[in-house]
């Protein structure tokens, strides 16, 4: 029981306040329509509760049915079982916000890390304490832009190889704000470098992602140096896993790099809740939404942290906040947090290779079945595009039939790639079950 | 008390997990793309768990202790959630398996919605936001959504009254709206005749609070609602308050119109140092065209051989997507195992209780501590820690002494309308014993303010750390561990 009071306790509580029965407390609220009879169940035990929770979570099929290659944004990676006993410290799990320094060093020594780890893994100055998820901290960067040239500059140019879940939610947070985006017309597989034609002196922002929605890698450089050039930002938004082994993202001189972090020990959970990674350049830092933890000293001298730079944030400046920002990810960060600090150096590029290694050869085992084919000479991390010899959406309906789910059917969001399928492999994805989803391929695509 | 960081802990060579051998051959990596150096820490894992549970130790949590911060809902998340959410069959699910494969999810969303729909006394329900703050936004984008459907391009004016939390004005003016603020009454209440005064074509809305975040229900709610329904206008709820009206009063009965949750505070979802939150969003029939996509509904109802068939839709007139995927499911399954714990009965006593708890704590201070609007109060209060005799204590003070008596302190500063305001909120799940030991601890701090206020001033004397530099925080600006030079070049 979460209530503790006897029927002694209320009646003592009740003289205290001066009221006869519970419900003159509430005597200010209209008579009408006081005190409904919800139309919910009554309440049951926790016994009931487990049973009832896990019948349901029984109907729904997981890797343990199923063998998936999907990713699209959400992949299925090794938690290590460190990770999740530490976030399950009531002392991190049931706190709030820190806003009492003096009894909250824990939080805001772990947000301190946190930072500290996702600007080493990034290359960039400084990180913030996080946003909600990989699409929120991509649209919170669109609006940096937008405040850093206080609308002066009407145009962001996205890249057609960014999320589309990421395309949408930015143009669901600038619904209310004078802002053209262009760019994502172009054909989905062009180069970073077909952007460069569209930048110029109203451009706020070039937004590409790396290793991008295709999983293809490119060279950044010169789009960056482009985006420049007309005082652009140039914002990255990379999959921290794939930092393991790859160039950070600070090597292309972005401003803003934004990243998805639930690769980083955080359970697939039909979508959330995940991790938005923000990072920027110093000079930026002022501009940058969300809270962000410094270091300092206590009254007795001792190193501590606190939240500083709160003078950007909603609670002061109201309508002035360029974001409404106030929770964020808070334990979601810890659990990446407990993640990098375990694998550190070698074991994050020792994953990173892992899942290299293993989608290369899913990708080569795949194109010696006919009618399927990959690029082969397109550089790729954990996920690749396969040409299928009919729609990916009946590849995938086939595959569900022998217990596999096949990738991510590109036509949902790209018309012109109705035949197309987005396959994602991760450590976790073994030899076996690749053989195994090329043996069905083949049987049912043999001439 | 200082732990070293995770990269002072670091020594080359050190690891923390081992992974398996590839069961692959090897590919050739892309050489004009690889990384020459990752300054990562190496640590083993018995020394990466022990720093993070030694540091954990320097929290206050609800686990710990009282936890009285208003307008946060600091009550007992129940542990039965957190084993719930961890059930293979829900965290080990893709967000984009085939709606087939994972109709347990759905269904739990769906039910879910309905019962946030019946609790609020609104019709439709979406799971997609993120937290309180991105519900807001949510909330108002359908807002003007719904007036720009209706051609009524002129209705920019969102009024917030002066006693709102700071996500409401930001949240408006994000969505592109012109803030007007608008002062409360002389007895906390929106001020009727500031609200008449703004009763023009530009009206798109209010955002209201009630509770409002003085712990007051407003007694004006019917009338200023209709007031803005009059002129067009439609109303916003924020729900952080919710604690105070689970089977009370429904907001749909006041007139709101559209409305988040809070399941991070409401319903008992942890709130893990910041977050992660979840802000459903409610909203009447006519604004369920707007919601964002991809919406939860019942396709088909099914019978004794059948089960019902749940699928995911993009409404009609959808205002778009506000983030990856479905919304935080892992926070929605706690929060529906709490509701299924409670139940309709369990709800309104939590209800009740904590409107009772908060009321308990100002009868028993309120003598000494000045309460600005002198009235029952809801699920929390706000007092002005403030006295004559006492001229150099602030708030501020209180709070820190609290900690040595071993609660965390209230809410200061806020709402922004009170003076050295204390923002009390106790919750339903604290005894009448934490209650007392709380209310006695507060009058020998204003005794203390008065007869040896440098007590106040030292505060706190017991905690592991003292008052922190805030100053000097955001001058030096210290955002990461300074690492030497060749940090990610040493062996390994």
């Amino acid at each position: 029981m979460y209530t503790p009071h006897t029927q002694a306790d209320r009646d003592a509580m009740l003289k205290a306040i001066g009221v006869d029965k519970l419900e003159d407390l509430f005597q200010c609220l209209p008579e009408e329509g006081k005190f409904p009879t919800l139309d919910l169940p009554d309440g049951i035990s926790e016994m009931e509760v487990l049973d009832e929770l896990s019948y349901i979570s029984s109907v729904n099929e997981t890797p343990q049915e199923l063998i998936s290659f999907l990713g699209a944004g959400a992949y299925n990676h090794y938690i290590p079982a460190a990770v999740d006993s530490i976030i399950s410290r009531g002392e991190f799990l049931s706190a709030y916000t820190p806003y009492q320094p003096e009894i909250a060093q824990g939080t805001l020594q772990a947000i301190f890390e946190y930072q500290s780890l996702i600007a080493a893994l990034t290359g960039m100055e400084v990180a913030n304490a996080s946003h909600y998820d990989g699409a929120t901290a991509v649209a919170e960067a669109v609006n940096m832009a937008y405040y850093q040239y206080r609308g002066r500059r009407k145009k962001i140019i996205l890249s057609p190889s960014v999320n589309p879940q990421y395309r949408g939610t930015i143009h669901t947070y600038m619904q209310g704000i004078d802002l053209e985006i262009i760019g994502e017309d172009l054909d989905p597989e062009a180069s970073p470098d077909d952007l460069i034609e569209l930048i110029d002196e109203d451009t706020a922002l070039v937004l590409v992602q790396y290793p991008d929605f295709f999983g293809r890698i490119f060279d950044m450089t010169k789009l960056g140096e482009a985006a420049h050039e007309k005082k652009a930002l140039f914002s990255i938004h990379i999959n921290p896993i794939s930092l393991g082994m790859l160039k950070p993202p600070s090597e292309f001189d972005a401003d803003i790099v934004t990243g998805e972090g639930q690769p980083l020990g955080i359970p697939l959970s039909f979508g959330g809740p995940y991790l938005g990674i923000f990072a920027t350049k110093l000079q930026y830092v002022r501009k940058m939404a969300g809270r962000v933890a410094g270091e300092t000293i206590d009254s007795e001298g001792q190193r501590g942290y606190v939240l500083t730079l709160s003078t950007r944030e909603q609670h002061i400046r109201r309508e002035n906040a360029s974001s409404n920002i106030c929770s964020n990810q808070g334990l979601v960060a810890l659990a990446s947090t407990v993640y990098l600090s375990l694998l550190g150096k070698s074991g994050l590029k020792e994953v990173a290779e892992l899942n290299y290694h293993k989608a290369h050869y899913a990708a080569d085992k795949i194109s010696t079945v006919p009618g399927f084919t990959v690029n082969p000479v397109q550089p790729f991390f954990n996920e690749f595009v396969v040409h299928c010899p009919s729609p990916a959406a009946e590849i995938n309906e086939m595959l569900l039939q022998h217990d596999i789910l096949g990738g991510y059917d590109l036509g949902v969001d790209y018309p012109a790639l109705k035949y197309e399928l987005l396959v994602a492999v991760t450590e976790l994805t073994s030899r076996s079950e690749i053989d195994h989803l090329v043996s069905v391929l083949e049987e049912e695509y043999h001439d | 008390m200082t732990e070293s960081t995770i990269f002072e802990l670091s020594r080359p060579g050190r690891k923390g997990i081992r992974f398996p051998a590839p069961d692959v051959p090897e590919a050739s990596l892309p050489t004009d793309f690889l990384r020459d150096e990752l300054p990562l820490p190496e640590v083993p894992e018995n020394n990466v768990v022990r720093h993070f549970t030694n540091i954990s130790q320097l929290n206050h949590a609800v686990d710990t202790g009282f936890y009285p911060l208003g307008s946060c809902t600091m009550k007992y998340n129940p542990k039965i959630n957190e084993e719930t959410a961890r059930l293979p069959g829900f965290a080990q699910i893709h967000p984009l398996q085939p709606t087939i494969t994972v109709q347990g999810a759905l269904g739990l969303m769906h039910e879910t919605q309905q019962w946030l729909a019946e609790i609020s006394g609104l019709d439709a329900v979406t799971l997609q936001p993120a937290a309180g703050a991105h519900g807001e936004f949510t909330g108002v984008l359908i807002i003007r959504a719904y007036h720009l459907s209706r051609g009524e391009t002129q209705r920019t004016k969102m009024l917030v009254p002066d006693s709102a939390h700071g996500t409401n004005p930001a949240t408006s003016a994000m969505a592109g709206f012109d803030v007007v603020e608008l002062s409360s009454d002389d007895r906390g209440n929106i001020d009727l005749d500031a609200l008449k005064s703004e009763m023009d074509e530009t009206l798109a809305g209010i955002m209201i609070t009630n509770p409002n975040t003085l712990g007051l229900f407003d007694e004006n709610i019917l009338e200023a609602c209709q007031l803005v329904h009059d002129h067009g206008g439609l109303v916003y709820g924020d729900g952080a308050n919710m604690n105070a009206l689970l089977g009370v009063y429904k907001p749909g009965e006041m007139g709101i119109d559209v409305m988040h949750f809070n399941l991070h505070k409401t319903f008992s979802t942890p709130h893990g140092g910041g977050g992660p939150g979840s802000g459903p969003v409610g909203v009447v029939k006519k604004l369920e065209e707007f919601l964002p996509a991809p919406h939860v509904v019942q396709v088909t109802e099914g019978d004794e051989d059948n089960p019902d068939i749940y699928d995911l839709i993009v409404p009609k007139n959808t205002i778009g997507r506000m983030k990856s995927f479905h919304g935080h499911f892992g926070v929605v399954v706690r929060a529906y195992s709490y509701m299924l714990s409670l139940g309709k009965n369990g709800l309104l006593d939590a209800s009740q209780s904590a409107v009772l708890n908060a009321n308990y704590i100002q009868a028993l201070v309120k003598d000494v501590y000045h309460i600005p609007y002198e009235r029952l109060c809801m699920h929390e209060f706000v007092t002005e820690a403030s006295w004559d005799d006492a001229p150099g204590v602030r708030a501020l003070d209180i709070s820190k002494r609290l900690i040595d008596f071993g609660f965390h302190p209230p809410t200061n500063y806020f709402p922004l309308i009170v003076h050295e305001a204390l923002m009390i909120e106790p919750t339903e799940t604290e005894t009448k014993e934490a209650l007392d030991a709380f209310a006695e601890a507060l009058l020998q701090i204003a005794d203390e303010a008065k007869n040896s206020p440098e007590v106040l001033h030292n505060a706190p004397s017991t905690a592991p750390f003292g008052r922190l530099d805030e100053v000097k925080a955001a001058k030096d600006l210290i955002l990461k561990t300074q690492l030497p030079e060749d940090y990610g070049n040493h062996s390994g």
